[in-house]
């Protein structure tokens, strides 16, 4: 197929219907020297083989988790993705499904969206899910705006320990609102109460906190409901949805909302993307909250059926009164988390999260063997923590990569400190693969 | 259909009955036939000063969702809570037990402006 499909005679056709001679009176408006002149750098036409061949050479410049050992995380997981989630998620009738409007012709789509709604309320003890979001970052986004909405206040006050990315998300979300983003300075690497209740004032829409949080550390939200919650303000928590099989529900501190990102349950890291926002609240919010909702209901003929519901939140009725412009969902990355959960089952989510646990605390134990190297914190964490050292950081990976292993990000990629750096463990680290981290990590700093 | 000889209209088809300073505003049988089961109704909190015109809140049926505008300029003195639960009593009964707000007139000339309820039936019909 060619790539411009209009011929020389479609293009006379289409300049006689706007009544012009030829293309460059067309542009007449544009002054003289505005107009490139000469060729465009773009070579010669190519084959259909030839192209194939030099996109082939370029992706392989591109270095991934197959071919590296990965202790990368910050929001992107390297978890195990059993071969059932991308068969399943292959059958056409997914992959060429659009939003499912019609009813009548769309239960299957309706039902699997369901049933992840159904299985994203049991991973976060919440009352209700929306059909899903972009990813986690903008979860957090429509929640802070839900929470201003609702309250009718207009500050978001956000712990300095959810992910950086994510508050950048937020601020970028709500630069053409009229709300105040605060972040509470947190100094020890996990929010607590107390970061909060020097900030806190009349004002307050909202606490968002992520759990564990950007530097992997678990956070105790002993109080923070209670305190929110006494200024008619809303707690907005932010999990890793593997956590849960190892930890403590976000509805069991009291949050109102829950988000989180849902690449970890069965997507890949893919170069960020398509990726999966999770969303969840309490009942009080279920005309508030944002994004599509796929419920359950029956027919003329008793027999059960699934729908969208609740569309009057929606833009396509309520047009500039919608609760959110986001009139979209990520149903395919949500069939994977469905497919993924389903997989797993309670059992397997929680070994998930051990091995998680065990390996990251495995790798983390060993880390003070390698001289100039130290934990940062000595916090309890879940898969991730930050290591510091004397040495320049961008070298010790860089050294690392020659070996085929992604050691870690700079924290300084995020605006932070330049000799700290966050490892992430996840289950499909072996012991061996760690044992190797340790003593490529040890030969490297020897010739440092 | 009704239209009791108590009450004062908008064009947009809410009703004010105002005794004392207070105006009792809910929607007219036109508007609750028009928009069909009703199933929820989002409502403006005790206290919020509403000018004649503004949003009330949003009154949400089976396929649409429409705002409620207020006939009159005040503070809201009183919701009717039996709606959160019982939505259906704005089609069954809009003129009493459907009642939506209750609103302290800030400026009770403008109750002039509002159609009685023969020039409401004529506006309707």
């Amino acid at each position: 197929m060619p790539y411009i499909s209009n011929t020389d005679k479609d293009r006379k056709e289409m300049l006689e219907a706007i009544g012009v001679k030829n293309f460059k009176e067309l542009l007449k408006e544009i002054p003289e020297e505005f107009l490139f002149k000469g060729r465009l750098g773009l070579g010669h036409g190519q084959s259909e083989l030839e192209i194939t061949k030099q996109m082939k050479c370029l992706a392989g410049k591109n270095k991934n988790t197959s071919d590296i050992t990965s202790y990368l995380g910050a929001g992107s997981y390297d978890h195990y993705i059993p071969s059932i989630v991308p068969y399943l998620i292959s059958r056409p009738e997914f992959q060429t499904a659009y939003t499912p409007y019609q009813a009548e012709i769309s239960q299957g789509t309706l039902q699997s969206i369901y049933e992840y709604q159904s299985l994203v309320c049991n991973l976060t003890g919440m009352d209700i899910s929306n059909a899903s979001m972009y990813d986690g970052a903008t979860s957090m986004a429509e929640a802070a705006i839900l929470a201003c909405r609702s309250t009718r206040k207009n500050k978001i006050l956000i712990s300095s320990t959810v992910n950086p990315g994510w508050i950048n998300v937020v601020k970028t979300f709500t630069q053409s609102m009229k709300y105040e983003i605060i972040t509470a300075d947190v100094t020890d690497g996990a929010a607590a109460v107390d970061n909060f209740k020097k900030a806190i004032d009349d004002d307050t829409a909202c606490i968002i906190v992520q759990n564990p949080n950007f530097f992997g550390n678990l956070e105790d939200y002993q109080g923070v409901a209670d305190l929110i919650h006494g200024k008619k303000g809303l707690f907005i928590i932010a999990i890793d949805p593997i956590s849960i099989g190892l930890f403590k529900k976000p509805s069991e501190y009291g949050a109102d909302i829950v988000v989180a990102e849902g690449q970890a349950l069965g997507l890949p890291q893919a170069f960020g993307g398509p990726y999966l926002g999770i969303f969840a609240s309490t009942k009080q919010f279920m005309r508030k909250i944002p994004g599509r909702v796929v419920g359950v209901t029956q027919d003329v003929d008793g027999k059960r059926g699934f729908v969208l519901t609740l569309q009057t939140r929606e833009q396509h009725i309520r047009r500039d009164k919608a609760t959110s412009n986001i009139c979209s969902n990520q149903a395919l990355c949500a069939l994977a988390a469905g497919i993924y959960l389903n997989t797993m089952g309670e059992e397997g989510l929680k070994e998930v999260a051990e091995n998680c646990y065990w390996r990251s605390h495995y790798l983390a134990s060993r880390i003070k063997e390698v001289e100039g190297l130290e934990l940062k914190y000595d916090k309890p964490f879940f898969k991730e923590f930050v290591v510091r050292s004397k040495y320049c950081v961008d070298k010790i990976m860089e050294k690392m990569l020659e070996h085929d292993i992604f050691a870690g990000i700079p924290l300084k990629r995020f605006g932070m400190a330049k000799d700290e750096f966050l490892v992430t463990v996840t289950e499909k680290r072996s012991r061996e693969e760690m044992d190797k981290y340790i003593e490529t990590l040890k030969s490297i700093v020897k010739g440092f | 259909m009704d239209f009791p000889k108590d009450l004062l209209f908008t064009e947009d088809h809410e009703y004010a009955r105002i005794v004392d300073g207070v105006a009792t505003i809910g929607v007219s049988e036109y508007a609750q036939e028009q928009l069909g089961d009703i199933t929820y109704l989002e409502l403006p909190q005790v206290g919020d000063k509403i000018s004649k015109g503004d949003s009330l809140g949003v009154i949400e049926a089976v396929k649409a969702a429409s705002d409620i505008y207020s006939p009159v300029s005040g503070e809201i003195i009183e919701i009717n809570s039996d709606l959160e639960s019982n939505p259906e009593l704005v089609n069954q009964d809009c003129y009493g037990k459907g009642w939506i707000v209750k609103l302290r007139l800030s400026d009770s000339s403008e109750a002039s402006s509002l159609m009685n309820a023969d020039a409401y039936k004529a506006h309707v019909e």
